[in-house]
């Protein structure tokens, strides 16, 4: 999934500020897991949009509406239609997906970021996420027994270790990161395939990662 | 805001609550702005729950869970303790005193633990409401003078 975490609230509340009535738009997939941006989220930043507004005698009206997915127009229903609408402004909790999305979806409605969009990972435990893919393009991952040098390793080394592996961490972060080439030789060591690591692998082609461009998939056969 | 602050107490069933009602069985004083609703665990308090508390008006929440180790449902006051600690991140940030909301440890046995803790909370909102309407008043002089 994508993880993100929310702004600082200064930030978000600096949006608000600007407008007289703001739809604080929730998304109901990858955000609500990593729990950034899904229903009870938007319920706490709408909460804290008003409770500020008090204080700092502002005055701004939230509105509220999470959807299943920003990132997909058939969600834009016509409930949220009417809210955006309504609203002077909305601040999307999607990732960056999302409030793009809804920009294209509501070519008049000015939209804001309530996110920091961090990364593909997955949830080692309620309340921490790690990343695990990198969007490269062309996966390699039966090369290196199913873990990925190039979202995992500090460097993207397709040949690693590089000098900076001590003790399984990197040099990096040593508290908090593996070195992702010992984790490497550790899994093909487990599966007996330790001597495939001899082989060298050639220089990736990039351009299937973002140096070629934005990217586009585009599946003849499901189009309507 | 007024002299007498309005107070939500959230209590677990199973302990603050009883310890209340044990308070008053033993004929124990305490204010009575506080309002205190009951929960089946100090662990249902939600984060959002107290800040609605804020929302519709309360000067001060406080929320009275079981004793570590102590829990009927065995870490729902450790979960408790936890979401307190965010929510007064989240007051802060929205520029509200995180003093305004406080978590007592408040087993059922303890009627006049109950008592105190409420009188105590309440003595402490009271000073921050004062402390606020001095500052607001403060605010409003130099307002005044800057207009003349």
């Amino acid at each position: 999934m994508i993880v993100a975490e929310r702004k600082p609230f200064d930030e978000v509340y600096d949006f608000a500020r600007r407008h007289a009535k703001v739809l604080v738009l929730g998304c109901g997939t990858c955000v609500t897991v990593c729990m950034a941006g899904g229903e009870k989220e938007v319920g706490i930043l709408a909460n804290q949009i008003r409770l500020a507004a008090r204080e700092r005698h502002d005055t701004i009206e939230v509105a509220e509406h999470t959807i299943e997915r920003q990132c997909d127009r058939e969600f834009f229903d016509e409930a949220v239609s009417r809210k955006i609408h309504e609203a002077d402004a909305v601040i999307s909790m999607g990732c960056g997906v999302g409030v793009q999305y809804c920009v294209e979806c509501f070519t008049e409605a000015i939209v804001y970021p309530a996110l920091n969009t961090k990364f593909f990972g997955a949830t080692i435990e309620q309340g921490e996420w790690a990343e695990r893919c990198g969007g490269c393009g062309e996966c390699r991952l039966d090369l290196f027994g199913g873990v990925c040098p190039v979202a995992r390793c500090s460097k993207h080394l397709l040949n690693g270790p590089c000098g900076g592996s001590s003790d399984g961490k990197c040099e990096v972060d040593p508290e908090n990161t593996d070195c992702a080439w010992q984790l490497i030789y550790d899994r093909m060591e487990r599966l007996g395939r330790l001597e495939e690591l001899e082989d060298v692998i050639p220089a990736k082609d990039w351009r299937s990662d973002r140096d070629g461009g934005p990217r586009k998939v585009t599946r003849e056969d499901v189009k309507l | 805001m007024t002299d007498e602050p309005n107070i939500i107490a959230f209590c677990c069933h199973y302990c603050a609550f009883t310890a209340a009602d044990l308070a008053g069985t033993m004929r124990r004083q305490y204010p009575t702005n506080i309002r205190i609703v009951r929960l089946p665990c100090s662990g249902k308090v939600d984060v959002n729950l107290i800040l609605q508390a804020f929302l519709d008006g309360a000067d001060g929440v406080m929320v009275g869970a079981c004793e570590p180790g102590g829990c009927h449902f065995i870490q729902g006051n450790l979960r408790a303790r936890k979401r307190v600690d965010y929510a007064k991140r989240l007051l802060a940030e929205v520029g509200i005193s995180p003093e305004r909301l406080e978590m007592y440890y408040i087993a059922a046995s303890q009627g006049p633990l109950f008592a105190q803790r409420a009188t105590e909370f309440t003595e402490r909102i009271k000073q921050l409401n004062a402390e606020a309407a001095a500052q607001a008043e403060e605010v409003a002089q130099e307002a005044s003078g800057e207009a003349t």
